[in-house]
């Protein structure tokens, strides 16, 4: 029985639960609900739950098992030659072995009977049944390859009559358990408060999973090259093995961490007045009629994919600001040549921070609506005027929380990875010139992993030593950003 | 003279007293809805009017017409006339900030600026540009805190936080702060619903003492708190006014059934 049809006749047996736990609870009131502890509805949903879970679990516990047990007893009937091969050869013959037995089922009779007089025409004909087999087989595959089949069968029919029994016997116990003082409701409300907390916990773990895997991949890296030449060094030049050179280079983390704050403050700065004053607009100025359009067209910006503002920078901006500087300096110097790179900081910053614009402005947004009603007409009633009001009560009342918003967008900034790669370039320089290219961490982390690479030299490890960094950043940016919003909500409840 | 003789005197000259305000068929929308039928409302100059009435009725709307606040409500339109010293104020003449500045509000619940306590009533004078230099301006400040009956309490700590004051503290700090404007009229909606009784009879006290420089309006529910604080009362019931007097006469002998019933407790 397939896993999926047993799942399906599992529901339908939790559904028939369901409608007897009500029934035999509806029996038991005789109509008056009164009698009963819960409503009827949680008797039917404890029974269906009694029913389903435990076998639920088992299925799932039984399918993560089963396919280890079963490996190893395959290996076990390997001859004592194959055993005595390397790993890596065992489970190359295993993994044959498994294809050999997915065919199997579609063979008739004669053709296994042939296989087993010449196993060289295996792979001719399962390669008739649209299996690719690897390499030429070996007899003892055949039967290997049966005993698998034997074992998954008989592991599939166990399970299947496990499952069900599990859970007509769950039904009927929960069946019996229904009583009029049976708290049905709180066995119920306990299952759903599980699967919340699991919910939740999945979404936690699988961030301390990721930090895990990157803490010991930038270990290892730290074992290869000295933490000090990494956090302080100034020359970023990982040279690939095979180059010709004899050191593995220099992995200097300062030139990328100065182009990424670089960067990402030259997106600020168009960002942070920008937002700020649509922030005010929308939420000061505007018209109820003009804020619901133009609210939600700000926030168009936010759902482009920063591949697309990469292209615009790339084929727009970055050509535009070249031209313009060049016709600049034709026209003071007379000499007509860029001073402007396409691919340059300011090029970068620029369209990062009109892709930022929607952030600050629909956060700032939210923050300067939630400043209390009562403090724009205590303002407006002693005669203010409207820019007053913002300039001298409605601001300094928001400015904590417009902070945090800020620094929520400058770890946005920080993370950024594609506008930068198309419009920032890829070289790692430490210059203050905003007309030149300079690169950033995210970016040498894809250039670092991209291509045909092993996972044991520093040159890709350091991907992982650069994700890390990159991660405590944004963290404490939020975390700090986190703390402000709190305390600035203190004050108003 | 001692106070009490100047109070009686103000109040048999009442109907001597000059008018300050005067609302001439007033009405208010809010939208499609009518919540103000064509008021007539006279405000005497220092003179406590309490406008009362059940909730809804529209006494704060009204109040509201008098500084144009309801400006600041979308879809809000007000009909009728209303002068303060013979000019329209809904006159397209009128600036808006200069009338606010005339005619000075308090609102229901205290709302200091979140800001220090010399902030908060220095704020006025520093937009309107009342005072010329800093000791100009410690002592208008001083002077508005004094009048709200707040200075001996905050004299030591006026750069700490205004909101960190107790609610009674925190609405004579609004009306401290309403103060130093310098308005003409001071309108207040509903100025202690949100205080205890002895924060409520101090502020009460503070209202009686600034009927000598200022003409106050005042929105209240609380008709034990009409009869003691003002001298006229307005009361209104479903956007109509029912009936304007003497606030001894409305609570002794009204002229309208609406008032007596209403008085007595028998509605609202």
């Amino acid at each position: 029985m397939s896993t999926t049809l047993l799942l399906a006749i599992l529901l339908v047996i939790a559904a028939v639960a369901f409608v007897l736990g009500r029934m035999r609870a509806g029996a038991l009131s005789q109509g008056r609900s009164s009698a009963l502890h819960s409503r009827p509805n949680y008797y039917g949903a404890f029974v269906a739950l009694a029913a389903f879970l435990p076998s639920l679990i088992l299925v799932a516990v039984w399918l993560t098992i089963s396919p280890f047990v079963i490996n190893s007893a395959v290996r076990d009937t390997f001859p004592q030659e194959v055993k005595n091969q390397s790993e890596a050869q065992q489970s190359l013959a295993h993994g044959m072995v498994t294809t050999i037995a997915r065919g199997l089922p579609f063979l008739t009779e004669e053709e296994i009977a042939g296989i087993r007089q010449d196993p060289s025409t295996l792979q001719s004909v399962f390669a008739a049944r649209r299996f690719a087999v690897a390499a030429e087989a070996q007899p003892y595959m055949l039967d290997s390859a049966a005993t698998l089949n034997a074992m998954s069968q008989t592991s599939r029919t166990t399970l299947s009559a496990l499952a069900l029994l599990l859970s007509i016997v769950g039904a009927f116990f929960a069946l019996r358990m229904v009583a009029p003082r049976f708290r049905a409701r709180n066995q119920v409300e306990r299952v759903m408060l599980w699967s919340l907390l699991l919910a939740s916990s999945i979404a936690i773990l699988t961030t301390v999973g990721i930090v895990a895997s990157m803490a010991t991949e930038a270990l290892r890296f730290f074992t290869m090259v000295p933490a000090h030449e990494f956090f302080f060094g100034t020359v970023w030049d990982p040279r690939f093995a095979g180059a010709g050179a004899s050191s593995s280079g220099q992995f200097g983390l300062i030139p990328l961490l100065a182009g990424t704050l670089y960067i990402g403050f030259v997106a600020m700065l168009v960002a942070v007045p920008v937002g700020l004053f649509a922030a005010i607009y929308m939420a000061e100025y505007a018209s109820p009629r003009m804020r619901s359009t133009a609210k939600p067209l700000l926030e168009v910006l936010a759902g482009i994919p920063t591949i697309v503002y990469g292209f615009f920078a790339l084929v727009t901006v970055g050509p535009f600001l070249r031209d313009i500087s060049a016709q600049l300096s034709g026209l003071v110097t007379g000499d007509y040549t860029s001073f402007i790179e396409a691919q340059s900081v300011i090029t970068a910053g620029i369209v990062m921070g009109i892709m930022l614009i929607p952030y600050v402005s629909s956060l700032s947004d939210d923050i300067i609506t939630a400043v209390p009603r009562a403090l724009r007409d205590g303002s407006l009633g002693l005669g203010a005027t409207r820019s007053e009001t913002i300039k001298r009560v409605i601001l300094p009342a928001a400015l904590p929380g417009i902070v945090g918003a800020l620094l929520m967008t400058a770890s946005r900034a920080i993370g950024e990875t594609m506008i930068v790669v198309l419009a920032a370039g890829v070289a790692a320089r430490m210059q203050l010139n905003p007309f030149e290219p300079m690169t950033t961490v995210t970016v040498k982390i894809v250039n670092q992993l991209t291509g045909d690479l092993e996972f044991t030299s520093p040159q890709t490890l350091v991907a992982f030593a650069l994700g890390i960094t990159l991660f405590c950043i944004t963290l404490a940016l939020n975390i700090y950003a986190l703390y402000i919003v709190r305390k600035y909500r203190e004050q108003y409840e | 003279m001692t106070e009490a003789a100047t109070e009686e005197l103000l109040d048999k000259k009442m109907n001597a007293v000059p008018l300050k305000m005067v609302g001439k068929d007033v009405s208010v929308y809010y939208g499609d809805k009518r919540a103000l039928y064509d008021v007539n409302l006279n405000v005497r100059e220092n003179t406590v009017t309490a406008l009362i009435g059940p909730s809804g009725c529209g006494k704060s709307t009204f109040l509201r017409t008098l500084n144009r606040m309801n400006d600041t409500i979308d879809g809000c339109r007000v009909t009728g006339t209303i002068t303060l010293d013979g000019d329209d104020i809904y006159d397209s003449s009128i600036d808006v900030v200069e009338l606010r500045a005339r005619v000075g509000m308090v609102f229901q619940k205290p709302n200091p600026f979140p800001k220090s306590i010399y902030e908060n009533v220095a704020y006025g004078p520093r937009i309107h540009g009342l005072a010329k230099s800093k000791a100009d301006l410690d002592q208008v400040v001083e002077q508005s805190l004094q009048k709200a009956g707040l200075w001996n309490e905050v004299k030591d700590r006026l750069h700490e936080g205004g909101t960190g004051l107790s609610g009674g503290q925190q609405q004579r700090l609004c009306i401290a702060r309403a103060v130093a404007v310098s308005p003409e009229v001071i309108l207040m909606d509903e100025p202690c619903s949100a205080l205890d009784p002895i924060a409520t009879a101090r502020v009460e006290e503070l209202i009686h003492e600034l009927r000598t420089n200022f003409t106050i309006v005042i929105v209240t529910h609380s008709m034990q708190q009409a009869a003691r604080v003002s001298q006229r009362t307005a009361m209104f019931h479903l956007g109509n006014l029912v009936e304007e007097n003497d606030t001894d006469k409305m609570f002794t002998n009204p002229d309208d059934q609406r008032t007596q019933d209403y008085i007595m407790g028998r509605f609202g």
